[in-house]
Parts: C-alpha cells; sequence; structure tokens
C-alpha cells in the first residue's frame, strides 16, 4: 500500500475543501474557504489569534460541522482512517490511572465496546507508535506526569496508531520552550516523510515551521489563502487578506509580519476556542 | 473470651441482619468502587455527592406514600441525573447546574422528611434515610440490589474504552466518531444506580464514603485504568466489611452497648484508606527517586 502511494508521480489530492463556511450564531468564522492539500504536504495554518485557525482544523475533524460548503479527502477512500488529530494542548491530572501506552492504546481501539484484552501485537503497535515520535521507553510512565512537549508527542502517536492519511495539529507548538517545541517539529516533519502523512499544523508563529513546511494556509479574518512562504508571506497578498496595511520583514532567516494593530478587524474581534 | 472474640463478635456469622448487611453491602460496593473509578477520572464528585443527597428526597417520598425508599432513591436520581445531563451540557455549566437542581431538591427532601415526622410515627425515618443503616435493610431488597449492581457494571463493561476515550482526550474521541455525549450519558444512567445503592446503604447524605473514597485511593495508587477499577471495587468492598465488622463489635463498646452506626465506620475506613493510600504513594515515590 505504501510502496503504491510513493511510486506515482504526481501525487493525488489529500484534502479538497469548497466553498467552506462556517458560522457561529450570524458570525461567519470562515467563509468561502477553497482549497486543495496534495498528498504527503506539510501544510502550516498561520494566522494571527481568533482568525479561525482552529475552527477550520476543527472542521477538518468533524469536531464543528460546516454551515456550508465540502470537504472531502480523495485519497482515503476507506483504506486509510482519513483524520488524526492532536488537540490543543490540555493539561492531564498528574495521579491520573493512565499510562502513556494507555493513551496510544485508545487512538488504536478506544472506538470499540468492551477492554481491551492485552495482546502482544496490539502492544508492539503501541511501543512502535511511540517508536516513531522518539519516546521509546515511555510507555509505561505515567501520562500525567509527562512533560508538555512529551504529552504533546504521546498524542501525535495517539493519532498516528489509527494510520491516518492527515495528521491534524492545533496549536502543537504553543507554551512549550523552544527546545522542546523544535522537537516536535522535528518529529512531525520526519513522520511524515516516512509514513507519507499529510500534515495540517495550526501556529501563530510560522517561523519553527520555515524549514520544513511545503506550503502554508494563511487564515485572517475567516479568509484564506493557500501558497508557498514567497507567494503569501508577501506584503500585497496580506495587506488584501488583511484589509489593511501590512509590513512583511525578514531577519536574519525570520518572518516577522507587522500590523497596524489600531486599524479596524485585526482578528476581528472575538477568540474563537 | 479468647483474643479474637474481640474481632470476630460473638454472634457475627449467625445474625441474619448482619448476613444481609453483608450481601447487600457487598452488591453495593462493587458498584459503587468501579463505577467511582470514573467518577474520580472524570472530575464528576461533586455530581456523585450531588446524586446520593438528592436520594434523600426519594426515599422520604417513596415513605410517605408507602413505597419501597430504593424505588425512591433510585426515582430521584434519576429526576436528577436527567435534569443535570440536560442543564449542564458544556463542562463549565455543569457544577452550576449541579447546584441549583440538588439546592432544589434537597428543599423538597425538607419538606417531605417534615411530613414523614409529623404525619408518621416513624421518627427514625429521617435519620435512616439520612445516614443509612444497613443493619435494617430488608433481605427482600436483595434482587434487586444484586440487578441494579449487574446492570452498572454491565453498561460499564459494555462502553470501558469509549468512556476512557472521552474522559481522557474529549476532543480525540469525538473526531474518531465516538457519540462522547451518548457515553456520558450512559455513563450517568450507572452512576445514579451506583449512588442511589450507596445512599440507601450507608445514607444520602455519607453515599460519598463508599462512592468516591476507595474509588480515589485506588486512583491515586494504581498506575493503569484497569487496575484502578479492580482495585477500587476491592477496596470497596473491604471498606464495607470492615465497616459492619467494627459496627458489630461496636455493641460492647461504651457508652450504651447498643453498638455505634454502621455508616460511622464506613466513612471512617473510607478516610483511613484515603490517607493511607497517600501515605503508600508517597513512600512508593520517595523511593523511587532515592534509587536513581
Amino acid at each position: 500500500m505504501k510502496i503504491e502511494q510513493t511510486v506515482q508521480t504526481t501525487p493525488q489530492a489529500a484534502l479538497e475543501i469548497t466553498d467552506l463556511g462556517v458560522a457561529y450564531e450570524s458570525t461567519w468564522v470562515l467563509d468561502h474557504i477553497d482549497l486543495t492539500v496534495k498528498q504527503g504536504e506539510f501544510i502550516g495554518i498561520i494566522g494571527p489569534n481568533g482568525a479561525g485557525k482552529s475552527t477550520l482544523l476543527k472542521t477538518l475533524a468533524g469536531l464543528i460541522r460546516p454551515s456550508r460548503g465540502e470537504i472531502r479527502f480523495p485519497a482515503a477512500r476507506g483504506r486509510r482512517h482519513p483524520v488524526g488529530y492532536v488537540p490543543q494542548r490540555f493539561d492531564l491530572d498528574p495521579d491520573l490511572p493512565l499510562r502513556a501506552r494507555d493513551l496510544v492504546g485508545l487512538g488504536l481501539d478506544g472506538h470499540r465496546w468492551g477492554f481491551a484484552w492485552p495482546n502482544a501485537q496490539r502492544g508492539r503497535k503501541i511501543e512502535q507508535a511511540l517508536a516513531q515520535v522518539d519516546l521509546t521507553g515511555f510507555a509505561d510512565h505515567p501520562a500525567g506526569k509527562l512533560s508538555g512537549g512529551q504529552l504533546q508527542r504521546v498524542l501525535i502517536a495517539q493519532a498516528l496508531v489509527s494510520d491516518p492519511e492527515l495528521l491534524l495539529l492545533d496549536e502543537p507548538l504553543s507554551s512549550l520552550d523552544l527546545a522542546s517545541a523544535q522537537t516536535v517539529v522535528d518529529v512531525v516533519h520526519r513522520v511524515s516523510q516516512n509514513l507519507g502523512v499529510t500534515v495540517l499544523l495550526v501556529t501563530h508563529d510560522m517561523n519553527p515551521l520555515l524549514p520544513v513546511m511545503d506550503r502554508l494556509i494563511y487564515v485572517v479574518n475567516g479568509q484564506a489563502v493557500i501558497g508557498t512562504v514567497d507567494q503569501v508571506v508577501q506584503k500585497d497578498v496580506l495587506d488584501k487578506l488583511y484589509g489593511y496595511d501590512v509590513e512583511v520583514l525578514r531577519l536574519h532567516g525570520r518572518i516577522l509580519v507587522v500590523g497596524d494593530e489600531t486599524a479596524s478587524g485585526d482578528a476581528a474581534g472575538f477568540e474563537h476556542r | 473470651m479468647t483474643w479474637y472474640q474481640y474481632i470476630w463478635a460473638p454472634g457475627i456469622w449467625g445474625n441474619p441482619a448482619v448476613h444481609t448487611a453483608w450481601t447487600a453491602g457487598t452488591l453495593v460496593a462493587l458498584a459503587s468502587g468501579t463505577v467511582g473509578v470514573f467518577v474520580v477520572m472524570r472530575g464528576q464528585s461533586f455530581t456523585g455527592h450531588a446524586l446520593g443527597d438528592v436520594g434523600s428526597t426519594g426515599a422520604a417520598g417513596a415513605f410517605l406514600a408507602g413505597v419501597g425508599a430504593l424505588w425512591g432513591f433510585l426515582a430521584a436520581g434519576a429526576v436528577t441525573g436527567g435534569s443535570i445531563e440536560w442543564l449542564g451540557r458544556r463542562v463549565r455549566e455543569r457544577d452550576i447546574a449541579t447546584g441549583v437542581v440538588m439546592a432544589f431538591m434537597l428543599g423538597l427532601s425538607a419538606l417531605f422528611l417534615y411530613l414523614v415526622s409529623i404525619y408518621t410515627n416513624a421518627s427514625n425515618a429521617p435519620m435512616a434515610i439520612l445516614f443509612g443503616s444497613l443493619f435494617t435493610v430488608s433481605p427482600s431488597l436483595q434482587p434487586a440490589l444484586l440487578g441494579l449492581s449487574i446492570a452498572a457494571l454491565a453498561i460499564l463493561a459494555l462502553i470501558y474504552r469509549p468512556l476512557l476515550f472521552s474522559t481522557a482526550t474529549p476532543e480525540v474521541a469525538q473526531s474518531r466518531g465516538i457519540p462522547v455525549r451518548l457515553v456520558g450519558l450512559a455513563f450517568m444512567l450507572a452512576l445514579v444506580v451506583a449512588a442511589e445503592e450507596a445512599a440507601l446503604a450507608v445514607g444520602a447524605i455519607l453515599s460519598t464514603a463508599l462512592l468516591i473514597g476507595p474509588a480515589a485511593t485506588a486512583a491515586r495508587m494504581a498506575r493503569r485504568p484497569g487496575m484502578a477499577v479492580l482495585l477500587a471495587a476491592g477496596l470497596a468492598v473491604g471498606n464495607i466489611w470492615l465497616g459492619i465488622l467494627l459496627a458489630y463489635d461496636s455493641y460492647w463498646w461504651p457508652p450504651i452497648h447498643t453498638g455505634w452506626p454502621v455508616s460511622f465506620f464506613v466513612t471512617v475506613v473510607s478516610l483511613g484508606m484515603y490517607a493511607a493510600g497517600g501515605l503508600i504513594q508517597r513512600v512508593r515515590t520517595t523511593v523511587r527517586e532515592g534509587g536513581r
């Protein structure tokens, strides 16, 4: 199955979004989103707070029902699970009787009724998933006592063990120190390369992703533009998206988008979680 | 009197009231302990406590209507559990919904218990409803308790993995197509049964001792969920047994030689276990970290 995918010369679309709209009460949080993501691409979803990044990701994960439009996963076709979702950081009770392997195991068969009877094959799959995120040896560690970056990686393993076509990560880098954030980026990048998984990663800071991402989806005020960094992170493109003048600064390989915060419309004034 | 008679007081094995207390208590403890682990993991202790409390309304109502107390407990639990689920859809609303519903139900309880004390001559009924009296449980209730405990355990066994999944990572569970709300509703059903059984056994107000105490101890000591469930069931049964044993022994204790309430001993053992569990955990952590 995997070989067949790598042999294909022109990658199939992993995700097709047509005229997607999400409304809360009478406000359109996302409107007229049209984009296509190719199989195996590493996509960053970038934008200011409250722009609709997480809403877009949650809609793809099936947590929010679109008010309009269509989302399709053409490459999945029942062969693989379409999406593996890694939620925004949350804290687990340190005394929770749950090990890293239990969390990953739930990703494998948590949707089935009854208990999971221990068997060697199940254990191997779980340990393999943990190895993919560099957490070999952490299988029996209490889940509530993992560090933020480790828990993030266990949740990535939990998503990977279901063999997803797309990996969706909601702000996996926020509230992590630089080193842990870099580890998470490296792990996700390697996984996307080795397993051919398409990655969509939400972050408000695009810089850690610059070396690894193929394209980005820039979301502002419920509108989105997809393209390479050079295509999208340009003054004329972003001016149009923000609806006012912004500056794009490139300093020592880092990119900063400086908006006029006093102008109307930044972040559309609402926070959505 | 030989030494062991200070532990197993004479006549304890032949006493029919003690027999009923053993079997009824064991059935109740099995349900409370297992359900309790998920109550603790899901942070629903307040709901569990409220369900026990409001049982007093149902039991007092049942007493006035001349129906068995168990059915009153269950009816009040079902109404309250349903209202909490319906009102508190979001987690943040849940505690508020629970508090509001509980306050209203306890107001009714005050009225019903007042009426019980005025219009019937069962002056000890309010005490029995609020603080329990395991030795006065009718043997005829045993089949019902058996059925209820089996039902609660069967629900848990059926939804075990989806429940654990929606408890640990609710959003991921939802994205995998698990009907998280439905699973929560099924768990609420098991919780109502367990909480009301506990309310019947150790009293509406003290039911938390059996529902939360052993489960919290087990959740703290165990590292894996299945082990926590088994340990909690064992601790809850041990808790009830030890409570009965001490209560029976207390017939020989001062000041009045009529025995102390069973529920008192159940709560004492429950707290003792929780404290001991914390101590053991602390020692284990120290030893593990010292060994590194």
